[in-house]
């Protein structure tokens, strides 16, 4: 594929030639260099290319680095009154998908001017800015990004990152523990505010708004964050804990935002909530905001779906997941391998790593396609959520670490002792007592014998209260300690690699 | 009231040998394990009382459960937790967190409530014990 360098892909530099009346392809406009060495500072963009039939790779590949670039459909001659070579972007290198015939991995180089420090509208504006309703192609995928060091140090990344995270909420050596308040619409502020109070009296560390709870007619948005305050305070005195909820303060505009955002910091909460269809600028604010107001900012993923979700076309999560670590928030859903959103274990694994690590070493198994250097951002904490309960807590430490949030939603108020009863107040005498007490025998005995199916079937004595996850992660850990952390692989040393090897 | 801080705070005390087999594993981590205890549990107390320095050099979690005991003869009716920091790059900070030892009582907290404007509440924890001076709480 990168050999073709026949006469129809080669750059036609002689200006005479070029800039003649006509219409020229874009591999010979100059997009194809396959002998390019993409620089340490280039901003590196693999694409997923599905040209249209009779539609070469190679060319289709010029294309897609023209118009992400400095091209239009045809050469014009205010060209050369720039250096355009540096600002035209190069496809350097096409390669057959395996198993995925008329798909193409196209390997896209960017020179650092090309894009404005600190903005991520900035650089998605260029990167899938106009390419994506290109019609030479039946498809396009961004895939991945190397994002230079240079460029990375031009944002914030996470106002708090997962260490500080911790040292604020005094939490350390086990997973966090969360539930969404359930019913996610329709609770007005002093129901909803009770299950908060249950959740985290029962030990969770937070709870969480759902996406879509913001200032509707059944619950304003101050109503929530008076009860919920109350609640978060009771549960914290009744625990001697840090707790949390995580205040949803999207709204219409930043103005509102910032309001929302203030009163919730008067309020003394720890952490706000955005969703990521404010849209990048907006997270990006909120991110200077919370850095500024000792906030940990979450952000739900709503509507990353529309385009992370087809293999064949729009914008792979692991690019998102960059985006945002760079944006700068601290709390990011990324999946759960298990549960009812389900996911491959190995590309889970490249999210967690974008999330968590220094360093992200080439891992095609995972689907980091190039090794990232974090510079010393932040480390984003990583949200497991949508239908896990606390029958898999096992697998969920094997797979996604300690240093994660488990998001137990309907597990926690859906759960079977507590699904019809009214809440109780102290978990002591709450359900099934007699229950309880084995769960607290077995801490001492031998709960490594029990299986994952035993697990589950006991996840009877919970009702609607946290403790019950934190029993099982306590007694996990407590008999095998080295059940708490996954291996990180760290090792290797990062060159800049930029293609995988020949 | 059951102090939740920490981890295993919802499993019954840990035993000595418990508390041996989590400080081998931060010790066999590379992080130093270190004994702390205080008698003002509020939750933002950062700062509990340091019985000598982190254990930098110790590789045998049996030297911890030994400090812990030492630190329980004297302070037998505090709250007593064993640490562990990570010095690594990234981290430079605690990794692991646990109380090893509890007052006969636990009297919790107080939820003080100021009337704000409007609706608003400003909240206040306060530790029951606290309140008296320091070193005749938990008598």
């Amino acid at each position: 594929m990168n050999d073709m360098s026949e006469t129809m892909s080669k750059t036609i530099g002689d200006a005479k030639k070029r800039y003649a009346a006509g219409v020229l392809k874009y591999a010979q406009m100059g997009y194809w260099e396959p002998d390019y060495e993409p620089k340490d500072t280039d901003v590196i963009a693999l694409f997923r290319i599905t040209p249209q039939d009779g539609v070469d790779a190679v060319e289709a590949a010029a294309a897609v680095a023209g118009e992400s670039s400095t091209a239009t459909w045809t050469v014009v001659w205010t060209d050369r009154l720039t250096a355009c070579d540096k600002y035209r972007a190069k496809a350097y290198w096409v390669d057959p998908v395996p198993n995925s015939p008329g798909e193409y991995f196209a390997y896209i180089a960017y020179d650092l001017d090309l894009f404005e420090g600190g903005s991520i509208a900035n650089l998605t504006a260029s990167i899938i800015g106009n390419v994506f309703g290109f019609k030479p192609l039946k498809a396009l995928r961004l895939e991945d990004m190397r994002l230079p060091v240079a460029y990375v140090k031009t944002f914030q990344g996470p106002a708090t990152g997962i260490v500080v995270e911790r040292e604020r909420l005094n939490c350390y050596g086990r997973p966090l523990l969360g539930a969404t308040v359930k019913p996610k619409l329709g609770l007005s502020g002093r129901n909803y505010g009770r299950v908060v109070y249950e959740a985290l009296k029962g030990g969770l560390d937070f709870t969480k708004d759902d996406e879509n709870i913001n200032s509707q007619p059944f619950m304003h948005w101050r109503d929530r964050f008076l009860y919920c305050m109350e609640a978060v305070n009771r549960a914290s005195a009744a625990t001697g804990e840090v707790k949390g909820t995580y205040l949803n303060v999207t709204a219409g505009t930043m103005e509102e935002m910032y309001e929302r955002a203030n009163f919730a910091r008067e309020l003394g909460s720890v952490i706000v909530m955005i969703d990521l269809v404010i849209g990048y600028t907006a997270i990006q604010s909120m991110a200077k905001w919370a850095r500024a107001n000792d906030m940990i900012l979450h952000l739900h993923r709503a509507g990353h779906s529309t385009y992370t979700r087809q293999r064949s076309h729009g914008v792979s999560f692991r690019v998102i997941a960059k985006w945002m670590r760079l944006a700068g928030v601290d709390h990011l859903h990324a999946g759960t391998v298990v549960g009812k959103l389900e996911g491959d274990p190995a590309a889970t694994k490249g999210y967690y790593d974008i999330f968590r690590e220094e360093r992200n070493p080439m891992a095609l198994e995972n689907g980091i396609f190039f090794d990232q250097e974090w510079a010393s951002l932040n480390k984003m904490m990583p949200v497991a959520s949508g239908g896990i309960h606390a029958g898999q807590m096992h697998q969920l430490l094997t797979y996604l670490g300690e240093d994660v949030v488990l998001q137990f939603g309907g597990g926690t108020a859906g759960h079977p002792g507590g699904r019809d009863r009214e809440p109780r107040g102290a978990r002591g005498d709450g359900l099934r007592p007699q229950r309880r007490t084995r769960h607290l025998e077995r801490g001492r005995g031998h709960p490594a014998r029990r299986g994952p199916d035993l697990h589950a079937a006991e996840a009877g004595a919970g009702c609607l209260e946290g403790r019950d996850f934190r029993l099982r992660l306590d007694r996990l850990a407590r008999l095998r300690p080295d059940a708490r952390s996954v291996d990180v692989t760290r090792s290797g040393a990062c060159g800049a690699r930029t293609r995988p090897a020949p | 009231m059951k102090l939740r801080q920490g981890q295993f705070s919802f499993l019954p005390d840990l035993t000595d040998d418990d508390i041996r087999v989590q400080a081998q594993y931060a010790i066999d981590n590379g992080w130093a394990v270190s004994v702390e205890y205080t008698d003002d549990p509020h939750p933002r107390n950062t700062y509990w009382e340091m019985w000598g320095h982190p254990m930098f050099d110790n590789r045998d979690a049996a030297a911890v459960v030994f400090e812990v005991n030492e630190c329980r003869k004297e302070h037998g009716g505090k709250y007593i937790r064993v640490i562990a920091f990570d010095a690594s790059p990234g981290w430079e900070s605690m990794r692991m967190g646990f109380i090893v030892n509890r007052p006969a009582q636990e009297p919790g907290f107080r939820l003080v409530r100021q009337e704000g404007a409007g609706r608003v509440v400003r909240y206040t924890i306060e530790s029951y014990a606290a309140r008296e001076p320091e070193g005749a709480r938990y008598a």
